[in-house]
């Protein structure tokens, strides 16, 4: 009898993929050649590199810069890339080979042209002739583009958002996805104007603007072109936290609530994935990741999301998506009488005194060791103080043992109280769960 | 076991390799480079894909890192234990280069395949029924390894072992401090859940003739491992106390202490690891002093510089270029009389006026095993000059059509990992042969990409379509 396997399948925003994993609109997706070989990998779509108005764009050399932590390569990842620097025309044949030889993959034109209807109506026409599944507006570009009155500079605009969508909603028959940029204080009103303007769905993050850093020896900016250096749009691991933000408040904000995500921004693994997808997205793109590893970590890709999907008993992404975004709310309705408290493993504890020196010096100062010779101990292990202790985390943070310092829930014995409740009571009604007052 | 014997087991065969905890495991497997085209996998017989399983774990996909080595490997959860890593995978790590320590890959594997044993994964289904039925003889790494792809693809397995253990060597052979009998056991068990129907005790050529497999089946692999322990040929070799070292590692694997008795001092007469393996288990088991006697210099050993160092830890005096003359004693082993040698032009020679005595009560011979040719001959099998039997290196087909063979019978005497890479690959052998131009059943492709290695993506040249670029 064969197991079932889980369904992989997806379907975001009328836009088919036998697996959620696209190529986000980066070099990856340079070339019909490129998109072939991903395909073969076996990734489930590709957003091909923006496509515009010919003549195409010159790029620079000396392009992208990193930041490595601790030994890590490429926490976070920086470009000064422009848009697609080959022929539109060579972009759309290769569109139609790659379509005629991969059915049943993805593959959406990511667009970008200049504010005016006629130039997105002839582009949208363009790549509809070749076999595009689904169109992608970038707006989100953060540099070089926007300068010149495109990407950001059009996402940061709601009204620019809308109008060009509805340009192109004028035009297409397949399903566009507008393409948001973090750059902005609430990312919720371009996905608005998105909406109204009839997109059928949104994609994010693009990159957010960045600058990495400055050379000691010469004194100019790090990753330069000849001495110079422009800002540019940071992405990889570092982003995700923001981009997990952006989405969830799209599939949380009551007016656009239900529209299609494509989530971008800092996946590396099947579980950044399942990240962005139980926060609401439908399918989820990287860039980084793949500049990094190659088009193979795909399979990885696919093998643990299905593995981590059998073992929860999900047959299907929607059995998912989504499911954790009613979780994600303002701080106002968070439980004031929820209480958890630190507890140090002394048979894990290996002794570094990190989480002392972190809570003593920057936290609560509620870690405390027994001191060396008196008591007749010596022991380096040190022990919360579980009174005073404000569950803040810290601690279990800076530990280097997985699974050393854990954070035990506390039976308060208190209703749930949110800070909303609160004043509606009258400012009434606390009882204090943790010590605010050094003892 | 009596409460000596347990106290022996407890202090002395500690895991040589203990297991990396779970938060280790995750620092480790962050160490990996995920090089592209990894040097590590082409070091590895069978090619598991090193990196990508690495990564799964970093991951937090325990059960896909398990498949993916079990995939390539039907032995990964032995072999994480079992193999000479140092000159394999873990030799080839990138990270020499730079004079630092290779990523401990046996031990992730072990990570991976401890946790799979542990939750029960049975990674992989049997093939659909394709009515060819394949009788495979020997029940060691490589029967078991071809039985397991065998019914993947679909073929009906009879499994034929003169034993009443399965496992052969990587039960009742690898060192007891590198690997328990539970190891094996649990690897078998997650094999032959695949379907295999196994007769137990039954030596082809003593219990059945082999020229029935022939009639009875439709292809027939030789799994069959090498012979006893070589002769010494010279006298006292049948006095008490004189032992073949594989008799003598079974009663250790079997933790069967009483019938090897106490040593004073017990001489291991080779120079390979096998010779090793009987000299620090001579040693742990209680014997006070352990000489292990070779004929050549140490660095003619074939045993590998790091199980020469343990042997050393261990306490075993080495006794270089020196010949045995004869086992001493009436009844009972005394002591070994030796010629000093030396080489030349590559010949052992004895040097005149130079015997030495030294006593003992018990001698193990580790002189390596002989070839076993019996079935061979039968079946009239093509053999090598040195007894192995002769196959086509990318099928593992013998002289006879319907004949395939792998591990130790082919190789002479090489690893677990060797035995199931053949395994794997007359597997497929034997499909291309029976199933000529037949689609792969579903759920096959992936190990068979790796019989010579995974396919990693040659940057292809520009196709037709993309001609004008
Ligand atoms: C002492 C020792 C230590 C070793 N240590 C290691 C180690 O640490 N790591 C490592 O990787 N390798 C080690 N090896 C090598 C490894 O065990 C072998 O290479 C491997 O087991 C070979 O597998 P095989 O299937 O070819 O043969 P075997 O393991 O020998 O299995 C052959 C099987 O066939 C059965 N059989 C034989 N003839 C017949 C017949 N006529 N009818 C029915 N059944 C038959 C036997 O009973 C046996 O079960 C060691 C070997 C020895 C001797
Ligand atoms: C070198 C580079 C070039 C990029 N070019 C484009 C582009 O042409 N169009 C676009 O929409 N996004 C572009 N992006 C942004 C990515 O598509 C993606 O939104 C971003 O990198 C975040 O994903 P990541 O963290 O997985 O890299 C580019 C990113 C990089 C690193
Ligand atoms: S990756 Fe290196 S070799 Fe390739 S284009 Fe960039 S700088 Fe040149």
């Amino acid at each position: 009898m064969p197991k079932a396997t889980p369904d992989l399948s997806t379907n975001c925003a009328g836009i088919k993929s036998p697996n959620p994993f696209w190529l986000a609109s980066a070099p990856p997706t340079n070339s019909g050649e490129q998109i072939m070989r991903a395909f073969e990998y076996g990734w489930g779509g590709a957003v091909w590199k923006t496509l515009g108005q010919d003549p195409p764009v010159i790029n620079v050399t000396s392009r992208y810069g990193s930041l490595d932590v601790g030994g890590s390569k490429i926490a976070g990842f920086n470009n000064i890339e422009l848009i697609t620097d080959r022929p539109l025309e060579d972009n759309l044949k290769e569109m139609l080979a790659v379509k005629k030889r991969f059915g049943d993959r993805a593959v959406i034109a990511s667009l970008m042209v200049p504010c005016e209807r006629q130039a997105w109506h002839d582009i949208t026409a363009k790549v509809m002739d070749a076999g595009a599944d689904g169109i992608e507006l970038n707006f989100g570009c953060p540099h070089g583009m926007s300068e010149r009155g495109m990407g950001a500079a059009v996402g940061q605009v709601p009204e620019y958002v809308k109008m060009v969508t509805e340009f192109v909603k004028e035009k297409s028959s397949i399903p566009v996805l507008v393409k948001l940029t973090p750059n902005v204080a609430d990312v919720r009103y371009a996905a608005r104007a998105a909406k109204a303007g009839g997109a059928d769905g949104v994609s994010l993050i693009n990159t957010i603007n960045s600058l990495m850093g400055v050379n000691l020896d010469t004194l100019t900016p790090k990753f330069a072109v000849g001495g110079k250096a422009a800002h540019g749009g940071y992405c990889g691991p570092a982003v995700k936290p923001i981009a997990l933000n952006m989405v969830s408040q799209i599939a949380t904000d009551p007016e656009t609530k239900g529209l299609p995500i494509s989530g971008i921004g800092g996946v590396s693994t099947w579980s950044d994935a399942a990240e962005f997808m139980l926060l609401g997205s439908s399918s989820v793109q990287l860039c980084t990741a793949v500049m990094h590893y190659g088009f193979r970590i795909i399979e990885d890709l696919n093998a643990g999301l299905e593995n981590w999907m059998a073992g929860k008993g999900f047959k299907t992404l929607s059995d998912f998506i989504g499911v954790s975004a009613p979780n994600v709310t303002e701080w106002k309705h968070l439980n004031l009488h929820h209480k958890t408290v630190a507890e140090i493993d002394a048979k894990k504890c290996i002794g570094c005194q990190l989480c002392y020196v972190a809570c003593n010096d920057t936290a609560h100062q509620c870690i405390a060791v027994k001191s060396n010779g008196k008591n007749g101990t010596s022991s380096r292990v040190p022990y919360v103080v579980q009174e005073d202790c404000v569950g803040c985390n810290l601690c279990s943070l800076v530990c280097p043992v997985e699974g050393c310092i854990t954070m035990k829930p506390v039976e308060t014995g208190h209703k749930p109280l949110t800070w909303d409740e609160y004043v509606k009571n009258g400012m009434t009604g606390y009882k204090e769960v943790y010590k605010r007052v050094h003892g | 076991m009596d409460s000596n014997s347990r106290k022996i087991f407890q202090e002395n065969f500690k895991e040589i390799h203990p297991p990396l905890r779970p938060e280790e495991a995750l620092v480790e497997a962050n160490r990996c480079l995920y090089c592209y085209d990894a040097p590590c996998v082409k070091a590895c017989p069978t090619h598991i894909e090193i990196p990508r399983f690495i990564k799964q774990i970093a991951s937090g996909d325990l059960a896909g890192s398990a498949k993916t080595i079990l995939e390539a490997n039907a032995f990964g959860h032995s072999c994480a234990r079992a193999c000479p890593v140092e000159v394999l995978c873990e030799g080839a790590c990138v990270y020499h280069d730079w004079q630092e320590k290779p990523i401990s890959i046996a031990l992730l594997q072990r990570r991976a395949t401890d946790e799979a044993n542990l939750v029960g994964l049975e990674p992989f289904e049997p093939g659909p029924d394709n009515g060819f039925s394949v009788a495979v003889v020997g029940g060691g790494p490589a029967g078991l390894a071809c039985a397991s792809y065998l019914r993947r693809l679909g073929y009906a397995v009879t499994l034929f072992d003169r034993e009443k253990d399965l496992g052969g060597l990587n039960t009742h052979g690898i060192a007891e401090y590198k690997m328990t009998q539970k190891v094996s056991a649990d690897e078998i068990k997650r094999i032959l859940a695949l379907g295999v129907t196994v007769k137990k005790g039954v030596e082809i050529g003593r219990d059945a003739d082999p020229e029935d497999l022939l009639s009875g089946f439709d292809a027939v692999f030789l799994g069959i491992g090498l012979g006893e322990t070589k002769r010494l040929g010279i006298p006292g070799e049948t006095l008490r106390g004189v032992w073949d070292a594989l008799s003598f590692i079974r009663h250790v694997k079997n933790r069967d202490l009483k019938p090897l008795g106490q040593s004073e001092c017990t001489v291991i007469i080779g120079g390979g690891n096998t010779a090793i393996d009987a000299a620090t288990q001579a040693k742990r088991t209680g014997a006070a002093r352990v000489v292990l006697a070779y004929r050549r210099a140490e660095t003619d050993m074939s045993a590998y510089e790091f199980e020469r160092a343990l042997a050393r830890t261990d306490g075993v005096e080495f006794l270089l270029n020196a010949a045995p003359l004869r086992v001493l004693g009436k009844k009972k082993a005394e002591g070994v009389e030796f010629a000093r040698t030396a080489v030349k032009n590559g010949k052992v020679i004895e040097l005149r006026g130079s015997r030495i005595t030294v006593e003992c009560d018990r001698v193990i011979k580790a002189v390596g095993q002989a070839k076993q040719i019996s079935v061979a001959k039968t079946l009239g099998l093509e053999l090598r000059p040195d007894g192995r039997i002769a196959v086509d290196p990318r099928t593992l087909r013998s002289s006879h059509s319907k004949v395939f063979a792998g591990g130790d019978a082919i190789s002479g005497g090489k690893e677990v990992v060797n035995a199931a890479a053949d395994g794997k690959r007359a597997a497929y052998g034997i499909e291309k042969t029976l199933r000529p131009g037949a689609a792969l059943p579903p759920g096959n492709e992936y190990w068979v990409s790796t019989i010579e290695g995974r396919r990693v993506a040659p940057i292809p040249p520009r196709s037709e379509e993309m001609a004008h670029a």
